[in-house]
């Protein structure tokens, strides 16, 4: 084990680049995060993910943004256990009748101001899913949605685009307010 | 190359049903899938390395229970009830499984009736005794994770009864299939469970193949072993960091992530989708591996020789790990064995099946590996046959990029003269997924049923854990790392 972390503490890091914020994002967002972000969040997201009835490929790449490559608490965003503790929520799949009651409930239980950032095809309008008797539809037949992430699933790169974007957004709409 | 199994399926009387249900309990034979159709349910009978599938007409709406004498059948059971509206006579659980009253309509793929939306209520199984309590958990969870709801009983910190309640990622993929090109229907197939996506591509196309009566090229079929042991190897190595995580020991999945981000950058480079995903379509694949393709993967094969192995020294030698694996979770190898419970889950219990080799499909039938059995079934064993598969998974890489055949990737698909039905199962990660379905004379999907691996792991995940403290539950579930999507369907 010491040999692996005094490796880990002399090699570079392989945590990459930060990729610049999506622009279809951050013009998504202008219409959407206004004067309702507040200084007090600075620069600092907690969010909680919701998968609403995705193919659980989404989750797999949510989950490698908090690998080493992308690093994502680094930018002051970081994955929490409860809604209560969230301002993000980062919603996945086609939302499923079975899911509806549950995604309305974490999304009251997330207090304000709050996002909801829709994750991939299906969460945007249910995908390949859509016509099915068990989809409600997309995430925003649901909940309010700030912004969409697309890709099936969306890469770790174009997730962590959406969600700098999200903090770029906020933190100047903090500032000009 | 006779590549596909000739799968028989043959039509039974309620008697031969019911002493096939005998056979289940007595463990003479093993329950495989058992599904509904309109006016029909169908068995898939896995006896002694050969799948069948046996058919019973139920025009009366009704069938004898399997699950009466056979525990294993009584999910499937419930969701036969619940999609077609016919009745397991005689079974012992007769509440709704995936429809919670939330559907709009009964039945959908029976006959389907308008209802409300506003769900039904649930009643739990009961548990009594002396300061129990219970603990509800889910849909949400506190992880990245999928839909499902746990309710605890539990008599201090012990586990008394876990049970289950899924469904919530009921998409209906079934119904969806229905009336589309295979093609079209490859990528709903693609997309039951994303992280068996290749495996899910290779048994939907390899039954629509069967029903076809075509044979994808060789290349094509080597070219599906590789994306299935890259997909084995990235979700392995996920699940090994994600125990140890669970168990407080960081530093592997810190490790692990680098590898797997590794694999699906690989994938990435040499067919286009990190997961692989829309690769794999009816009479071959999309994606021919080039120059480059080739080269990435097997760096990524060089590189994983080196780094894996200081990491399984790392899970060995840390006895605080181990002190949390060792003995947790423990599934019986009669349980596995009564189940048919595939996969790491069966594997790390005793039951000595896999797919690829008692079953083989090409490439398999060509390459040389090894399949790992442990006795002890707990979360440790879990672990080591995960890394033993880890490591095979990378000879089959090995053998599959040195002796790649040349050819083309991609045939035509004939026109069908007559409806035809076919049937396949695969070894995903996660254990053998089966395929069964039925073409229309048009070469549309009549009805096609797909059954994960997770069907018969979860209810044993309810034996596992009892007896264990609530807080080893994560490191438990981790260790099973079942399907909520591909279970739901």
């Amino acid at each position: 084990m010491r040999r692996l972390l005094l490796e880990g503490l002399l090699r570079a890091p392989l945590t990459e680049a930060a990729p610049t914020p999506d622009e279809v994002a951050l013009a998504e967002l202008a219409t959407t995060v206004g004067r309702v972000a507040r200084r007090k969040l600075g620069r600092s997201l907690a969010i909680r993910e919701v998968d609403a009835g995705s193919c659980n490929g989404c989750e797999l790449e949510i989950h490698a943004l908090n690998n080493a490559f992308y690093d994502i608490e680094r930018f002051g965003l970081r994955f929490v256990a409860s809604p209560r503790h969230a301002d993000v929520l980062l919603v996945t799949g086609p939302v499923t009748k079975n899911m509806r009651e549950a995604l309305e409930r974490t999304y009251h239980a997330t207090p304000s101001p709050k996002w909801v950032v829709a994750v991939g095809d299906c969460a945007a309008d249910g995908g390949c899913f859509a016509s099915s008797y068990a989809i409600a539809g997309g995430v925003s037949q649901v909940v309010p949605v700030d912004l969409h992430v697309a890709g099936c699933p969306p890469t770790p790169e174009a997730l962590l685009k959406g969600l700098l974007a999200l903090v770029e957004r906020q933190s100047e709409a903090a500032r000009s307010s | 190359m006779s590549a596909h199994h000739t799968f028989t399926g043959r039509a039974v009387d309620a008697a031969g049903w019911s002493a096939l249900a005998d056979d289940f309990a007595q463990g003479r034979k093993t329950l495989s899938g058992l599904w509904g159709d309109r006016g029909a349910v169908h068995m898939a009978v896995l006896d002694d390395k050969a799948l069948e599938v046996v058919s019973l007409d139920c025009a009366d709406g009704s069938f004898p229970s399997v699950g009466q004498r056979h525990p294993p059948a009584q999910r499937l059971e419930r969701v036969i009830s619940d999609l077609f509206g016919l009745v397991a006579e005689d079974a012992p659980d007769t509440r709704r499984w995936l429809d919670h009253g939330r559907w709009g309509l009964r039945y959908p793929l029976g006959s389907a009736r308008k209802s409300d939306e506003s769900g039904d209520p649930y009643g739990f199984l009961h548990s009594e005794g002396h300061g129990l309590h219970q603990i509800p958990v889910g849909p949400v969870h506190a992880g990245i994770i999928e839909p499902g709801h746990f309710r605890f009983t539990a008599g201090g910190e012990t586990v008394v009864r876990l049970e289950e309640r899924l469904g919530y990622a009921h998409k209906g993929i079934e119904l969806l299939m229905s009336g589309k090109l295979p093609g079209e229907a490859a990528r709903l197939a693609g997309r039951v469970s994303g992280d068996s996506t290749v495996a899910y591509s290779i048994v939907f196309v390899r039954a629509a193949e069967a029903a076809l009566a075509i044979e994808a090229p060789r290349r094509a079929h080597w070219l599906r072993g590789l994306m299935a042991e890259l997909e084995r190897v990235a979700n392995h190595l996920g699940d090994i960091g994600a125990i140890c995580n669970d168990a407080g020991f960081t530093l592997m999945h810190s490790h692990t992530g680098i590898l797997r981000e590794r694999v699906l950058r690989a994938a990435q480079a040499a067919f286009g989708h990190r997961l692989m995903m829309d690769c794999i379509v009816p009479g071959g694949v999309l994606v021919d591996l080039s120059a480059a393709g080739h080269e990435a993967i097997g760096e990524l094969v060089g590189l994983l020789r080196r780094t894996f192995p200081p990491l399984v020294s790392l899970y060995d030698g840390t006895t605080s790990l181990q002190g949390r694996t060792v003995d947790a979770g423990v599934l019986s190898p009669e349980l596995a064995r009564t189940f048919g419970c595939g996969g790491f889950v069966g594997r790390a219990s005793g039951r000595d099946f896999d797919t690829r080799r008692d079953m083989p499909y090409p490439p398999y039938d060509e390459l040389k590996f090894e399949v790992p059995i442990l006795a002890e079934g707990d979360v440790n064993a879990r672990v080591w046959v995960r890394i033993r598969e880890v490591e095979q998974s990378l000879s089959l890489i090995e053998q599959i990029l040195d002796r790649l055949p040349e050819d083309e990737v991609l045939i035509p698909l004939p026109s069908l003269r007559e409806a035809r039905a076919g049937l396949a199962l695969v070894e995903g990660f996660r254990g053998d997924i089966l395929c069964w379905l039925r073409l229309n004379t048009d070469s549309t999907v009549e009805c096609c049923h797909l059954r994960d691996p997770s069907w018969f792991q979860w209810p044993l995940l309810e034996a596992a854990i009892e007896g264990n403290i609530v807080a080893d539950f994560p490191l438990c579930n981790k260790s099973f790392n079942c399907s909520y999507s591909g279970h739901d369907l």
